[in-house]
């Protein structure tokens, strides 16, 4: 089956209380399609929290969902300050947020590393002053 | 089948739309000038009776009057009920008013959830449980997480509700003190301040088949009560509950009773499904326990009460003041909590929302669904009697309804560019 089907969101990085809302809508609209619960809360996670990066440190960006038959694809682009040194930032509890975000409960190095535990593939490509992309396939047993 | 308990009376409802866009769980359609409830996605939460500007909806309860025919009966009072009454910060006397009005005995749930309260503090400490726990004890969250959150479907506590609890103790006081009283002559009658509980009473939990057999609504039952406590008999019962069974009442009466700072409370519908969001997500702090009740403030917030919950809450402060603060402890030795008070059987994940139980098929519906929804004017207004756009091209989609020009906005917008092509051939 070449047939896919695409949710387009676009992450509000003005706004740090809406963070997190495209994951909620993503997790409906999987239901949905009839997904199990396991494949959904994965989704949902990796999703979850690559959303909160943008909004913390690249002021929004756009993310996708690309279900086909046997993958979920999520592909989260953004225009921001782009990640120096990837493996480091790929490092448990590693973060540059900044204080205010941590007085918040965010920003304890566990983004990118539960983002990759969650997912069955991840690449990042990023450009510093230019920005990031992430991309991360769920297969679908 | 799932059996309700909320009840619309045709003859009221003017399909006005308002519960259409309460309904947390897109459970109502308006067909045919009413509402229409879908029972498979309808959690009983009470929105929709609570909402009504018509009155349309109410809960289906037992007449108190139809059920006389057990030889023992015994109320079960919800500690809700002790906040309804205008200077009354005395238990006894509207325990007294339920033994004027005919009851036999009175068993308060507030002591049960003493019990429980005990059983729950051993049940934290239960080695490889799945943290945090989550309350069994309001109804419309335990079959909402079986429709939608399966994930977190072992993380609710085990261990029956405080009105089982009471029913199980209740009849088998009434065995001890009357041998001669056969098993179908006790009748347990719960008095109940909210919907979910008469159908969770109906459809057991799981398996597990409720041991109430009547519910009566407190609405029901608060006038012929009050007129009984008005006679101002002295009370031949003295309350065997103390500050904890009667904080169950209200939202946080529960968690704080753990002893256990690691807790949250939340309430109201639309904040329990953020939480289990958040628990889903794993984006909150870890914690021991959390309470969730679908009604706001707790279960004073029922549909089924008659004071508003927030005086309620403050009168239940006043009851409980002079109260002892439990009066219902295990004995020391006690490490275990008793058998017959587990309950194994959850409630089976049911994929509601999902369009069809073929993948691909689902993919062309939601493809479909997405096109619809573009040509719809997205302002979620409810007219055409689906709770907002997205939920119209399911029902198209679906072909539960089959014409896209019942949405008014289309019909008025292509209306006035047809007018105004006519305008302009006129010129």
């Amino acid at each position: 089956m070449s047939e896919s089907l695409t949710f387009h969101y676009d992450v509000d990085g003005e706004d740090f209380t809406s963070a997190g809302q495209a994951s909620v809508q993503v997790k409906k609209n999987l239901r949905r399609l009839g997904i199990s619960p396991d494949i959904i809360r994965q989704v949902s996670i990796a999703m979850y929290e690559g959303e909160i990066n943008m909004v913390i440190h690249a002021g929004g960006g756009k993310a996708d969902v690309i279900v086909t038959e046997d993958k979920i694809e999520i592909i989260l682009a953004d225009k921001g300050p782009g990640i120096a040194d990837v493996s480091l930032a790929m490092q448990e509890g590693y973060s540059t947020a900044p204080d205010s975000v941590r007085s918040l409960g965010f920003g304890a190095g566990m983004g990118l590393p539960n983002m990759k535990r969650y997912t069955d593939e991840m690449t990042i490509e990023s450009v510093v002053g230019q920005g990031t992309t992430i991309k991360m396939t769920v297969k679908l047993a | 089948m799932y059996m309700h308990s909320v009840e619309l009376d045709v003859s009221k409802c003017t399909g006005c739309t308002t519960c259409l866009r309460h309904c947390p769980t897109e459970a109502i359609r308006i067909r045919n000038g009413h509402a229409v409830i879908n029972s498979e996605r309808c959690i009983d939460c009470g929105e929709c009776i609570r909402v009504c500007p018509s009155n349309a909806k109410k809960a289906m309860c037992s007449k108190f009057e139809h059920y006389q025919n057990f030889k023992w009966k015994i109320a079960l009072p919800a500690p809700t009920l002790y906040g309804q009454f205008e200077g009354v910060d005395d238990v006894d006397t509207i325990l007294q008013g339920l033994l004027d009005i005919g009851f036999d005995d009175v068993y308060e749930v507030a002591k049960a959830a003493e019990l429980v309260t005990e059983y729950t503090r051993l049940y934290l400490k239960t080695e490889g449980i799945k943290k945090p726990v989550i309350s069994s004890a309001c109804p419309v969250v335990v079959r909402l997480i079986s429709l939608r959150y399966p994930y977190l479907r072992d993380n609710i506590m085990p261990i029956l509700p405080p009105i089982e609890v009471a029913a199980g103790l209740a009849r088998q006081r009434a065995k001890e003190e009357h041998p001669e009283l056969k098993d179908d002559e006790i009748g347990i009658y719960f008095i109940s301040p909210c919907a979910a509980k008469v159908s969770y009473i109906r459809n057991g939990f799981g398996d597990y088949k409720s041991k109430i057999d009547v519910v009566v609504s407190l609405k029901d039952i608060y006038f012929m009560l009050l007129g009984a406590m008005k006679k101002g008999n002295t009370p031949s019962k003295a309350s065997e509950a103390g500050m904890i069974g009667i904080g169950w009442a209200s939202s946080g009466g529960e968690s704080s009773a753990i002893l256990n700072d690691n807790y949250l409370a939340a309430d109201g519908i639309e904040n329990v499904n953020k939480v289990l969001d958040a628990i889903e997500n794993g984006n909150i702090p870890q914690l021991e326990f959390i309470e969730l009740n679908a009604c706001s403030g707790g279960c004073v917030g029922g549909v089924m009460t008659i004071e508003n919950p927030f005086i309620a809450r403050t009168r239940l402060q006043t009851v409980r003041r002079y109260r002892p603060v439990s009066l219902n402890r295990l004995s020391k030795d006690m490490h275990y909590v008793p058998e017959n008070c587990y309950c194994s059987e959850l409630p089976t994940y049911t994929p509601i929302s999902r369009l069809s139980a073929n993948f691909s098929e689902s993919m062309r519906m939601m493809a479909e669904i997405q096109r619809i929804r573009e040509t719809l004017p997205g302002i979620d207004c409810g007219a055409c009697g689906s709770p907002g756009c997205r939920a119209f091209a399911e029902d198209l989609v679906k072909g539960t309804v089959s014409d896209i020009s019942l949405c008014p906005v289309l019909k008025r917008n292509g209306g006035e560019e047809e007018n105004k092509k006519d305008n302009e051939s006129n010129q």
